[in-house]
């Protein structure tokens, strides 16, 4: 209720504001509504929202499955640690848009130096968190499925991967709402199409109604994910927890 | 450094332990074990009995194929496929009771084969609870369920009553003294308390402390698991006048 309540006065807000000054550089919610229907109508703005989605989709399993392989030996295996730490700690101290032009001049302005951008800026915080779960993994729980003679499929199923779960989902959520952020940056620096290319050429016409319907939209579509997916999926891992609680 | 090896047939038990270090947190190499020969004849309970911190775990350790750097040698009963109660019942929080026995069947086994085993243990009201919700007592009777479900040929126990309250205790080694009879199993439990090692096991051995060995060892009348506790405190007189060290406390927690 206080969520709601909350929206609605951020949203009185801006009409008020947008009534009072009356400026093309804030356009009231109805218009930016209006704009956003347009669009929708015309299939454009499902098609940039897709084009966006699909590279926050493939830099996040990128990131997300080299990142746990990383994180997990370098937890487990401490001179695997020793080798790799300072690259980590040279790509987490790495800004996010010098990673960027890298790719983008090394690789090419095409879809592969995009996606190799985000995930590249997304891995090390991967690797961070997974890294912290397999040093806290139970050795005890590792001896029993040695003794209990578990297959290596069985032992990550039953055994790693419950233990790694809650750094796993905090990874998601937090790689998520990185992840998309940076492909906007990404699309506005190298793409043809995508939220953050359009958001690009309104921004050179200073059409803030289309800005604004397309960075409504998109975040709105994050949050869905988030709640629907990211959300359910956690506490489905959790439900042992709460149980024996 | 050693060797180990499964007998095809149903073999006896062998441990030899020449020689087991460990390197303290200060650097020196510290021995916990020095010739130690261990014998157990195929299908029989024997109990390692010593004072805390001895080494009874090591060894069990060793036994299981968990710690394969010590000098000596290892012949384990019939395939090898074997069964542990480790001290805490570690069972996987996340999966429920019959999940935790489920994952540890051998492929020719099915749950529903084991009934028999889950009432003896009454364990039928508890399978789909998460380890979380059971107290220690039941979930210790999980992880015995747990090791006998493998259809273990070797089956090792460390300490199966300890921090359990008298009545608890006394109900788990019935069960535990059922189990091992009606299962042929070639079974070494480990354990501070004489009077638990009598009741459940045919043979035992006395560890000295460290570096241990075995100071004594003792074969008890048959049969094992029908000792009422006149018999029971009679055998413990017996090892205490016998085993040398034992009365004065040497052999004691």
């Amino acid at each position: 209720m206080a969520k709601v309540l909350s929206l609605a006065a951020l949203l009185g807000l801006w009409t008020l504001v947008a009534w009072l000054t009356q400026s093309p550089l804030l356009p009231s919610p109805m218009r930016v509504g209006e704009a956003i229907l347009v669009d929708m109508q015309s299939g454009e703005l499902p098609f940039q929202m897709a084009c966006t989605l699909a590279r926050v989709v493939a830099a996040f399993v990128i990131a997300f499955t080299l990142g746990v392989a990383a994180g997990y030996a370098m937890g487990r295996w401490r001179s695997v640690d020793r080798y790799a730490d300072p690259w980590l700690v040279v790509l987490l101290n790495l800004p996010a848009l010098v990673i960027i032009i890298f790719a983008y001049i090394w690789i090419g302005l095409n879809e592969t130096a995009a996606i190799v951008a985000v995930a590249l800026n997304k891995l090390p915080n991967v690797i961070v968190v997974t890294r912290e779960g397999a040093r806290s993994l139970d050795p005890n729980l590792d001896e029993m499925a040695r003794a209990f003679r578990f297959s290596w499929q069985s032992k990550l199923r039953n055994v790693i991967m419950p233990q790694l779960a809650p750094y796993l989902a905090a990874v998601s959520r937090s790689g998520l709402a990185i992840i998309w952020k940076i492909v906007l940056v990404v699309e506005l620096l190298g793409r043809p199409n995508g939220v953050g290319f359009v958001l690009g050429s309104s921004f050179s016409l200073f059409d803030m109604t289309r800005i604004l319907s397309y960075a409504i939209s998109f975040v709105a579509l994050m949050l869905a994910i988030e709640t629907f997916v990211v959300q359910p999926l956690e506490r489905r891992t959790n439900r042992w927890r709460r149980r024996a609680a | 450094m050693n060797d180990a090896r499964t007998d095809g047939a149903a073999g006896p038990l062998e441990i030899r332990i020449d020689s087991k270090t460990y390197v303290s947190a200060e650097g020196q190499a510290v021995e916990v074990i020095r010739d130690l020969t261990l014998r157990l004849d195929a299908f029989s309970v024997g109990a390692l009995i010593g004072p805390s911190g001895c080494g009874k775990t090591t060894i069990l350790h060793i036994a299981a194929g968990l710690d394969p750097n010590f000098i000596g040698h290892l012949r384990i009963p019939g395939q090898g496929r074997l069964g542990v109660v480790f001290q805490e019942p570690r069972l996987l929080p996340w999966r429920t009771v019959a999940d935790n026995i489920r994952l540890v069947l051998p492929p020719e086994q099915s749950f529903d084969q084991l009934d028999d085993l889950i009432d003896t243990l009454g364990l039928g009201a508890h399978l789909t609870h998460y380890p979380g919700e059971l107290s220690l007592g039941l979930a210790r009777r999980v992880a015995i369920a747990r090791a006998f479900a493998v259809q273990p040929d070797f089956l090792l126990l460390d300490e199966p009553f300890v921090s359990l309250d008298v009545a608890v205790a006394a109900r788990l080694r019935d069960e535990l003294t059922m189990l091992t009879q009606r299962r042929q199993v070639t079974t070494l439990l480990v354990t501070h308390d004489l009077e638990d090692a009598i009741q459940l096991a045919d043979r035992l051995f006395f560890l000295s402390m460290r570096p241990a060995n075995i100071i004594a060892e003792m074969a008890l009348p048959p049969p094992r698991g029908a000792r009422d506790k006149a018999t029971i405190d009679e055998i413990a007189e017996q090892v205490k006048s016998q085993v040398p060290g034992y009365a004065s406390g040497a052999a004691r927690t």
